[in-house]
């Protein structure tokens, strides 16, 4: 299963990952080697197997909804990259109009 | 023998006796550390005078004790152990190996480190890891590659190797790893120590920096099967910050070691004997098997006929997991952030491009692709359907006997830079460790021979929660063998295996 350079960029576009020219082949390269690998699942029926998300057999644990201390904020935000009156600070979502 | 060298029990007792003081021990493995580590490697972050203090607090807890006849001490009270760096220690620096977390320090404890704190341990340091955990050698940490004690050329495994080759050096007396696809139990083998993965559940993950969630499990490294035992009797157990660590009770798992094992039924399923393997490691466990029937034990072959489709399950669901939980790394929060940038999908594509390794991106846009829509069915829910019959292999071997044994790794530990290249050739190394983790009960792995002056290691495998069982299984043939008295020589290559010949 071959994978293109256009494809290898739509999975790193969707991934949130900046990618330069050579990681996008050797990727590529790599991923559809990977992909081929990972078709021999093709070869079993699972028409009536269900599937499992995890094995803990536990679903929906509950604990009581009661107020306790959480970290300070000082504590939260001492590895912030960047930080402005007790927020986290980021780059510009949406600039003001002209 | 060297303080160094003790096993946790032996320290314990000396301990309780004063004979040495925890001070005493502590000085002694950190000398040990400087005087190799500067060849071994284990330690990503050393903290030496933090040692100290605890040293000093559990001497005084241990005074106290002598004083006032109290005899209920934790069994790991003044033990100096080290903590793999994707568990969070408050204050200390955890970078989980990678470059992206290079300056985060926690604000809190993971479950497991409160835990052991609250025992009275040492901390010495944080241990080398892959990258997030995703690796079988090391070689993918960010910062550099621990080399095997047994030889310096080879690699120690992974993901646990600092965990591991510390264990085994005598740089720690036991340590913390993680396991999500053998990443415990590949590197004990590789290293010639025992390496514990608990069953889903048994031990909380709140504070391990999440790889696959549905995989992740907290486990340790040890010199000996006992000192297994009393680490896991100290971590696990629920815990109200994490809901999958289950409500079951902890027993006393060094009073369950004792007693023979006969009547125990091992089964031996065929499919972890495979063509390809070396010749050495199949000869070393059947040995084994036979070994345990002299004991006692009553052998018989079973099957888990899904065997083969492990590594594909969970190639790709353990990346599906891990591109969710990567998610967060964003140059927000925490962590590295990339310069100079003018709007938010930029900060957060190059703070990701520039601040993972190549096996981490790798594994997400694996995990992405199995996710995304189109691919979805074909990829991550064909693996997850597959997921259920793996299990099911588990549950209907684990009803007709205790426990199953098989080999740890394929092979003995490789030379560093041998499949450092090859994503598929790395991976095949944990074909013996994964479907444990898909099915999500428990197995130990301890060294049962060497290859050329390599240890070979095997699994004793159980059913959910039946830690106290092959704990037992591990410790009997532990103590009916010579494997765990043998020590690394700290040699590179040939004359590291010539003094074995």
């Amino acid at each position: 299963m071959a994978l293109t350079r256009q494809e290898v960029a739509h999975i790193a576009d969707l991934a949130k990952l900046s990618l330069t020219e050579s990681e996008v082949e050797h990727f590529r390269e790599q991923l559809s080697a990977i992909l081929d690998y990972m078709t021999m699942l093709q070869r079993i029926d699972t028409e009536h197997v269900a599937p499992t998300a995890q094995v803990s057999g536990i679903s929906n644990a509950a604990r009581p909804d009661v107020v306790r201390p959480a970290l300070p904020v000082e504590d939260v935000l001492a590895n912030a990259p960047a930080r402005k009156d007790g927020y986290f600070c980021v780059p510009p979502v949406l600039e003001e109009a002209p | 023998m060297q303080l160094y060298e003790l096993t946790i029990r032996d320290a314990q007792r000396l301990l309780r006796r004063g004979e040495i003081s925890a001070v005493e021990l502590t000085q002694a493995v950190i000398d040990r550390i400087v005087a190799i580590d500067n060849r071994v490697r284990c330690y990503l972050t050393l903290t030496p005078e933090l040692a100290l203090e605890m040293a000093a607090a559990a001497d005084e807890r241990l005074r106290n004790a002598r004083q006032t006849g109290e005899d209920r001490l934790s069994p790991l009270l003044g033990i100096p152990m080290a903590v793999k760096d994707v568990l969070c220690t408050e204050g200390v620096v955890t970078t989980c190996g990678s470059r992206i977390l290079e300056d985060f320090v926690p604000p809190y404890d993971a479950t497991v480190v409160a835990r052991l704190k609250a025992a009275g341990f040492v901390m010495l340091g944080k241990t080398n890891t892959d990258e997030f955990a995703m690796g079988s050698s090391t070689e993918n940490s960010a910062y550099f590659t621990t080399h095997n004690p047994w030889d310096l050329e080879r690699v120690p495994g992974g993901s646990s190797g600092g965990s591991a080759a510390a264990v085994a050096a005598g740089e720690a007396m036991g340590a913390l790893g993680t396991d999500t696809g053998g990443s415990v139990r590949q590197p004990a083998s590789f290293c010639g120590v025992v390496g514990l993965k608990p069953t889903y559940g048994r031990v909380s993950r709140y504070g391990l920096v999440a790889f696959a969630s549905s995989l992740d499990q907290v486990g340790t490294l040890t010199r000996t099967v006992a000192d297994s035992a009393l680490l896991l009797g100290a971590i696990a157990g629920a815990d109200p910050c994490d809901s999958t660590a289950a409500q079951v009770p902890v027993p006393d798992y060094l009073a369950e070691l004792e007693g023979d094992i006969r009547g125990v039924r091992i089964g031996v399923p065929d499919e972890y004997f495979v063509p390809g393997m070396d010749p050495e490691v199949e000869a070393a466990v059947r040995r084994a098997l036979v070994q345990l029937e002299a004991l006692g034990a009553i052998v018989e072959p079973v099957s888990l006929p899904h065997t083969e489709y492990a590594l594909p399950v969970y190639y790709l669901i353990a990346p599906a997991e891990a591109s969710a939980n990567l998610a967060r790394y964003d140059g927000v929060k925490y962590g590295y952030a990339a310069p100079d940038v003018g709007e938010l999908w930029e900060l957060c594509k190059r703070t990701r491009g520039e601040g993972f390794g190549a096996e981490v991106k790798r594994r997400i846009m694996l995990g992405t692709y199995a996710l995304s829509a189109g691919y979805y069915d074909a990829y991550y829910r064909k693996a997850q359907k597959v997921r259920t019959l793996i299990r099911q292999d588990f549950e209907q071997a684990l009803e007709r006997v205790d426990a199953l044994i098989v080999p740890t790794s394929p092979t003995v530990a490789f030379p560093i830079g041998a499949r450092a290249d090859d994503p598929l050739q790395m991976y095949l190394s944990d074909i013996f460790t994964l479907s444990l983790n898909l099915a999500g009960t428990c197995g130990i792995a301890i060294p049962c021979g060497f290859s050329q002056g390599l240890p070979i290691g095997m699994q004793v495998l159980g059913r959910p929660f039946a830690e106290a069982t092959i704990l037992r299984i591990a410790h009997a043939y532990e103590q009916a063998t010579p494997w765990h008295t043998s020590k690394p020589t700290l040699k590179r290559g040939l004359e590291s295996r010539a003094d074995h010949e």
